[in-house]
C-alpha cells in the first residue's frame, strides 16, 4: 500500500527522478494557469459577462472579503500570496474526484514546501509594510525574556501548518485504500466525499492561517501606535 | 529475528494506544468547542458567520493533535526506522 505519492517514480533518467507528487504538481498548476490565461484572455467590463468570467470574479472577490474580515486591513497586497495558497491547494484537494489522480497535498514534502513559504513571507511581509526594526521589535514585544519563545512559537507553527495539511490529506487517502480492501463498492464513495469536504476545509484553513499569521506581523506597528495616540490624548 | 518480532509487536500496540489516547483529547475539546459555538448562535444568529468561521478555524487546530497522533501510528506502522535498520541489519 502506498501512503505518499512521493513513492511512484514516473520518470527516472540517470539522476533525475520524477516522483508522481511532481508530476500531479506540475498538473495542478498547469490547469490552473491555463485556466485562468484562457479566462481571463478577453475580460469584458460591461453588462455582459462570460460564465466563466463570472466565475472568477465571484472567487477573488470571495477572497478579498474574507482577508479583509480576517486581517481587518486592505486585502490588495495579502491577495495574491494567500489567494494564491488557497487555490492551489483547494484544486489540488478537489481533483481527487479524477480517477488515478493522488493529490500532491498528501505528500509531506508539498506542504512543507508550502507551510515554508508561508515562513518566509512573514517576515517579508512584516518588514515591507512596518520596516525591518519595528517588525524585530515585535520578537521582544511583552519583555526580552519572551525571544526564545516567539522564534520557537515562529518554527513549531511552520511544522503544525505542513503535518496538518499533510496529515488530513493523507488520513484520507489511507482511509480509502484500507475500506476499498476490506467493504468495496459503497463505503470508500462515503469517505472520498468526505475527504472532498475535508480538503476544501483544509484548504480554507491553511489560508486563514497563513493570513493570520501576516496580518499579526504587519498589524503590530499599527495597534503600538493606536496605544500611543490613547496615551497623548489622555 | 527476536529482536524483530519484538520491534514488530511494540510498534503495533504503540500506534494502537497512540491512536486510541490521542483521539480522546481532540474529541472532547471539540464537543466542547462546537458546545459553546451552538450556544453563541443560538443567541446571537446575526453572528453566526464570524462564529462559524472561527470555529473551522479552532476545530482544525484542536484536530491537528489527533492529527499528529495518527501521523505517528502511521510511521509506526509503514515506515518504522528501527524496523527498516534492523531488517535490513538481518538481510545483509
Amino acid at each position: 500500500m502506498t501512503i505518499s505519492p512521493d513513492g511512484i517514480v514516473v520518470f527516472e533518467w540517470g539522476w533525475l527522478r520524477l516522483t508522481a507528487t511532481v508530476v500531479w504538481t506540475w498538473a495542478v498548476m498547469a490547469l490552473m494557469t491555463i485556466g485562468s490565461w484562457l479566462i481571463t484572455r478577453r475580460l469584458q467590463t460591461g453588462t455582459e459577462l462570460s460564465r466563466w468570467q463570472n466565475l472568477v470574479e465571484v472567487i477573488v472577490t470571495g477572497i478579498r472579503d474574507q482577508i479583509r474580515q480576517v486581517s481587518h486591513q486592505e486585502p490588495g497586497g495579502y491577495l495574491p500570496f494567500v489567494g494564491t495558497l488557497f487555490l492551489f491547494i483547494a484544486t489540488a484537494n478537489l481533483l481527487n474526484v479524477v480517477p488515478g489522480y493522488m493529490a500532491p497535498t498528501g505528500s509531506l514534502s508539498t506542504t512543507t514546501a508550502l507551510a515554508i513559504c508561508v515562513f518566509v513571507a512573514v517576515p517579508l511581509y512584516g518588514i515591507v509594510y512596518e520596516g525591518p526594526l519595528a517588525y524585530l521589535r515585535h520578537y521582544v514585544h511583552p519583555t526580552w525574556l519572551m525571544l526564545p519563545f516567539n522564534v520557537i512559537g515562529e518554527i513549531s507553527r511552520t511544522i503544525a501548518l505542513a503535518v496538518r495539511l499533510y496529515g488530513n490529506i493523507m488520513s484520507g487517502t489511507v482511509l480509502v485504500a484500507i475500506l476499498v480492501s476490506l467493504t468495496p463498492y459503497f463505503f470508500p464513495v462515503v469517505m472520498q466525499l468526505l475527504g472532498l469536504l475535508t480538503g476544501m476545509i483544509q484548504a480554507y484553513i491553511f489560508a486563514v492561517l497563513a493570513m493570520v499569521y501576516i496580518a499579526s506581523a504587519t498589524s503590530a506597528h499599527e495597534r503600538q501606535r493606536a496605544e500611543d495616540d490613547d496615551g497623548d490624548s489622555s | 529475528m527476536e529482536g524483530l518480532s519484538l520491534i514488530g509487536m511494540v510498534s503495533v500496540i504503540t500506534a494502537g494506544i497512540t491512536i486510541a489516547i490521542g483521539s480522546i483529547g481532540p474529541a472532547l475539546g471539540e464537543a466542547r468547542a462546537v458546545d459553546r459555538a451552538l450556544a453563541a448562535i443560538a443567541q446571537q444568529p446575526d453572528e453566526s458567520a464570524t462564529i462559524t468561521r472561527t470555529l473551522f478555524v479552532g476545530l482544525a487546530m484542536i484536530e491537528s493533535t489527533a492529527i499528529y497522533c495518527f501521523v505517528v501510528a502511521m510511521i509506526l506502522i509503514f515506515a518504522n526506522p528501527f524496523w527498516n535498520a534492523l531488517s535490513q541489519a538481518a538481510g545483509s
